[in-house]
This record gives C-alpha cells, structure tokens and sequence, in this order.
C-alpha cells in the first residue's frame, strides 16, 4: 500500500499567541508542533504498511520551520517526505493548499492518502474532502478503522453521540482520520538517526503555483474573542478558592 | 431570479436532525438583513413529509430534494445531488448546520462547484453589503472574521448551538412545498455505506446527570482520575471526560462529552484540566454553572465559565471534597 499523509505544523497547545500588527494572523515567534490529527493520520499509516507492506510519504506546506514535522515522521518510519516550502503556503485557503498538494502529487501513484481531520489552527475540516474532489476520488470523513478488503477497504466512521458506521470503498481514496484511533509510537533514536537520510524533495511555490488561484476566501480581521460571560475568578491560597467554591456551590448553585 | 438564501436542513433515517432549526433560526435573521427571501431544502428518498414539517416554520418556500440514490447518505450522491439543486436555484448564501455529516460532503459540493465554504462560523455581521462569518480560530482562543472573495453561491456551515433552535420563527401559514428530482447518475456513488449502530451499550446517560465532574488532560496520569471520583461522589455527581481521555481507555467512551460524544446541559459542570478545545465545548456549553479549574490563564474554557480557577487541581481539588462533604454533613 502506497500512502500519502498530509501534514500540518500548527502552533504549539499552550503557546501564547499574539495578533500581528495588522490583525489579520498571529505572531510566528510561538512554538510550534505537529497538527494533533495529522500525528495520528501518520501513525495510522505506519500501522498499515506494518501490516501490508508498502511505502509512506509525508507532506506539509509551509516555512522552513515546518520541515520539523517531516523530519520527526521519517524518524518514526516514513519512508520519504515532500516539503512545499514557502511562508506564503500559511496564508493559503484549504481549496488553494489542495491544489498544491495535488499538483506536488501528480506523478506519484498513491493507494491512500490520509490528512488529520481537522486542523487546529483554523479547524476547517476541508483539506482531505477538497483533495477527493480535485482527484476525482472517493472519500471518508471522521475515520476510526481501516482494514484492507479484496475491493478495496472497509473504514469505520464516527458519527455523533457515540455512533458509527462502517463503509467498504475502493481505492484509491482519500481518509481523514480521527484522533484516537490508535496510540502513537515514539520515535526511536534508530529511527531519527535513518531520518537523515530518507529523501525530502522540496517543492516551491514556483513549482505549483499554475495550480494555484486567489484565496476564495478572506480573514478580514483576527482579535481575542469578545467575552459573553461575565467570569468570576477566584483567588487565594487553596484552602481559601475550596472555601470559596464551597460557598458558590451553596449559594449561588444550589447543589449543596 | 430574487436574491435567496438556502438551509439546506438535515434528516437522517427520516427523521429531522434538530440542529438544523438552529440553522433556520439564522437563515431567518440573515434574510431580515440582506432582504434575501428564505427558503429551504431537504434532500433525500422521500423526503415530502419532512419538508412540510420545515414549512410550518417562517419561510417562503421548502424543496424536497429527491432521488433514490439519495439513500443511503453517500457524500458522491449528496454532492451530485444538492449541486444540481443549487445550481437551477442560484441562493446566494446556502447555510447548513456544521454536522459530521455536513463536513463529510459541503467542502466536495463547494469544491465541485469551484466554490468555497466557510465553516464552523458562531455568527455573522453585515458591514456595508458585505457580509462576513466569525468564526473561532487555534482551538477558541482567537476568533476571525472571515468573507468571500468569489461569487455566489456562498457555502456556510454554522457551529452547534451558535444559534437558537428553538427561537426559529413559525410561518403564519405553511410554505409551499415543491418536489424537484435529482438525476444521479451510475457509477456516481462509489461506497457503500452499511448500518449506523451505537457501539457499545451506554452504561450511563449524562444528559440526566444534574451535577457533572469531567476531567481533561490536565489530570495527567489515569490513578489521578480517584481523586475527581471522589469529588463526583461528595457531589452526587457523574463522572465524565474529554475525549484524549476516553482515546486513552482510561474513562469508557460513553464518559465522552463533546461533538463526537453527549452533549450535556446540567446544573453543574465542573471541568477539571480541561482545556475548553471547541470540540469538547460544543457538548457541555448550554450548561447552567460552568466551573473551571486549569493552571493556564489563557485556556479558551475561561470564555464560557461562570467560576474560574487558575490555578493546580491537585491543589484545590483535595480541599474542595473536605469543604463539599462538610457542606453535606449539615455544617
């Protein structure tokens, strides 16, 4: 099985983030790590080729920062990576960075291809389902299972409420995966020692850009979220917040 | 034709998602601002009663949207479907409730259609004639404004509860209701979906808890997890949790509050290292008391809680169960 898995760098969980001066996007000068998803899309890949044999290719656009996630999933058993390096990959639309990456692609003769389901810096959803559509190939959202079948593979999808559903599809396809679907692997010293010399082919904007339009969309401004709730904070050593909630859970709440 | 906006309202297995009301509910202010007319569609077999139930609400008009093959849902069918709809129907805006399923074929649909959807918006502004969507950006902690820069037709997909469903207006009397068939063609759909089914059976229901304790990463470690018990228990409260938490097998999945779990509106909902990622509120923000206890200032779960901590739960959980069974005791 030849697999493709989309990733994405995304500030770090706890990073403090900054608006720029415009207002339109953050500050850069954060930490940054793998899109959650996307780490468990890659595990999910690793875990198919163990299985069935084949090869693993990661992707991301971005700067040169986010080769980071690449390095570390070739550490962890991909076989080759594909970096899109520009900054202006950041400030790409979903249908836009799709077409990059299809366009990355168009050589290559892919079984699968994975993307995380959702991102966690703007949480669109999209990038895989867009991705199904420009190549013309089925696909499933919201993945908790893969296995192989003689036409091709039955997935299990989450639904809402603790429901789901299994689907059989051929191939190729394109999956998103949910987080969970596996425990993520470490990667082993080993492992990031052979990193260093798997192949990364870097792909430039240049490269892509006849594939590539006009944002469709537009972020006209970005700001901290206006509060709707008028929060009570609680203050104090320990003893004195138990105290306090105490009293708020008596008085105010009335469960005591 | 006139200026329109679509709901594109949700059934499954026959039955309405009720979400879309919420869905209604905005396309009913969107249409009091533009001066677009309403209308709203459902798509499926045979879908005319539902779409008379759709025309009891204030709209102008409500489309059965059918085929055969618009059973079961596939995203290849829902697409080729709703695009041919659409594109006879020319809205300017098609509004849908941002559901699993709705994610599984909108972005196909706009993309098909060399469209783009704005997605998983809590609200919207008109500034001049442009209209633009909020939306939650890193995990809540930043929101956006966000407009299109193609033509219409406009895809948006609205969060749960970012709208009132059950502030959706009633028509002084019922909407026409119009049939119109879809023609999907073969080899159009390409999987093939089997029955949808509950996993495991569901020990507990905490949509009838009144008094929920739910844990997130901030708990750390799974023997951690006693010490929230504890404070359930002194609380005559449910357990429950964030989904990395039930991923890890150290709470069962129906413990799970969020999109992808129960959605809960208890009394009380004490969210112990809970970050308050969008996925995770979405299930617990209808809420009454929201208390929260996490050592991050900036965790988005302090947007929505009444009773904020910034501070080690291991810190204040301990004394908080002595204080709570004192409480009890009659003191």
């Amino acid at each position: 099985m030849k697999i493709l898995v989309c990733m994405k760098q995304v500030p770090q969980k706890d990073a403090p983030l900054k608006l720029n001066e415009s207002g339109t996007w953050i500050r850069e000068d954060v930490s940054y790590e793998v899109n959650e998803p996307d780490a468990y899309a890659l595990e999910e890949a690793l875990r198919q080729k163990e299985k069935h044999g084949g090869e693993v290719v990661v992707i991301t656009a971005g700067p040169s920062r986010s080769q980071q996630v690449l390095r570390e999933a070739l550490a962890k058993g991909a076989d080759r990576a594909i970096h899109l390096e520009d900054q202006a990959f950041v400030g790409l639309d979903a249908f836009n960075n799709a077409r990059a990456f299809a366009a990355a692609i168009k050589d290559e003769k892919f079984d699968l291809i994975f993307t995380g389901l959702q991102s966690d810096d703007y949480g669109y959803a999209q990038t895989g389902v867009i991705l199904a559509e420009l190549l013309g190939w089925p696909h499933a959202t919201i993945i908790m299972q893969i296995e192989k079948t003689d036409s091709g593979i039955r997935v299990k999808r989450e639904l809402e409420a603790g429901y789901f559903q299994f689907v059989d599809m051929p191939l190729p396809a394109v999956l998103t995966i949910q987080s969970g679907i596996n425990k993520l692997r470490y990667a082993t010293l080993i492992g990031i020692k052979q990193a260093k010399n798997k192949p990364l082919r870097k792909v430039t904007m240049a490269d892509v850009q006849s594939s590539v339009t006009g944002n469709l969309q537009k972020i006209e401004r970005m700001y901290v979220p206006q509060k709707t709730k008028n929060t009570e904070f609680l203050e104090g050593p320990a003893a004195e917040i138990a105290r306090k909630l105490a009293d708020k859970l008596r008085n105010e709440v009335r469960v005591l | 034709m006139p200026e329109s906006i679509l709901v594109v309202v949700e059934q499954r297995e026959g039955k309405l998602n009720r979400v879309s009301w919420e869905t209604l509910t905005a396309g009913q202010a969107l249409s009091a601002e533009t001066g677009w007319a309403l209308q709203a569609a459902v798509a499926g077999n045979s879908v005319g009663a539902l779409a008379g139930e759709v025309a009891g609400k204030k709209v102008t008009k409500v489309y059965a949207v059918e085929s055969p093959k618009l059973d079961p849902y596939t995203p290849d069918a829902f697409a080729a479907g709703l695009r041919q709809f659409i594109e006879t129907q020319r809205p300017n805006l098609v509004l849908m409730p941002h559901t699993y399923q709705v994610r599984d074929f909108v972005p196909k649909l706009a993309t098909a259609m060399g469209r783009t959807v704005i997605s998983d918006c809590i609200g919207y502004k008109k500034e001049g004639a442009k209209l633009v969507f909020t939306r939650q950006m890193f995990q809540g902690k930043l929101a956006a404004d966000v407009s299109f820069s193609c033509e219409s037709p406009w895809f948006v997909t609205f969060q749960n509860g970012a709208f009132r469903g059950d502030k959706v207006e009633a028509g002084a009397s019922a909407a026409p209701v119009e049939t119109v068939k879809v023609e999907i063609p073969e080899n159009v759909i390409r999987n093939k979906p089997q029955e949808v089914f509950k996993e495991a059976k569901q020990a507990v229901d905490l949509t009838q808890a009144e008094i929920i304790v739910s844990i997130g990463r901030g708990i750390k470690e799974q023997k951690n997890i006693e010490l929230a018990k504890q404070l359930a228990e002194a609380l005559g409260g449910e357990i429950a949790a964030s989904r990395p938490i039930c991923d890890s097998g150290w709470l069962p999945m129906d413990r799970q509050i969020g999109s992808s779990g129960q959605t809960v509106a208890p009394k009380l909902y004490l969210a112990l290292g809970i970050s308050g990622a969008i996925q995770h509120i979405v299930g617990m923000k209808g809420s009454r008391t929201i208390i929260a206890v996490n050592k991050d200032s900036e965790a988005p779960i302090f947007e929505i809680a009444d009773y904020a901590v910034v501070g080690n739960l291991f810190d204040i959980v301990p004394p908080l169960i002595e204080e709570v069974k004192k409480a009890k005791a009659g003191a």
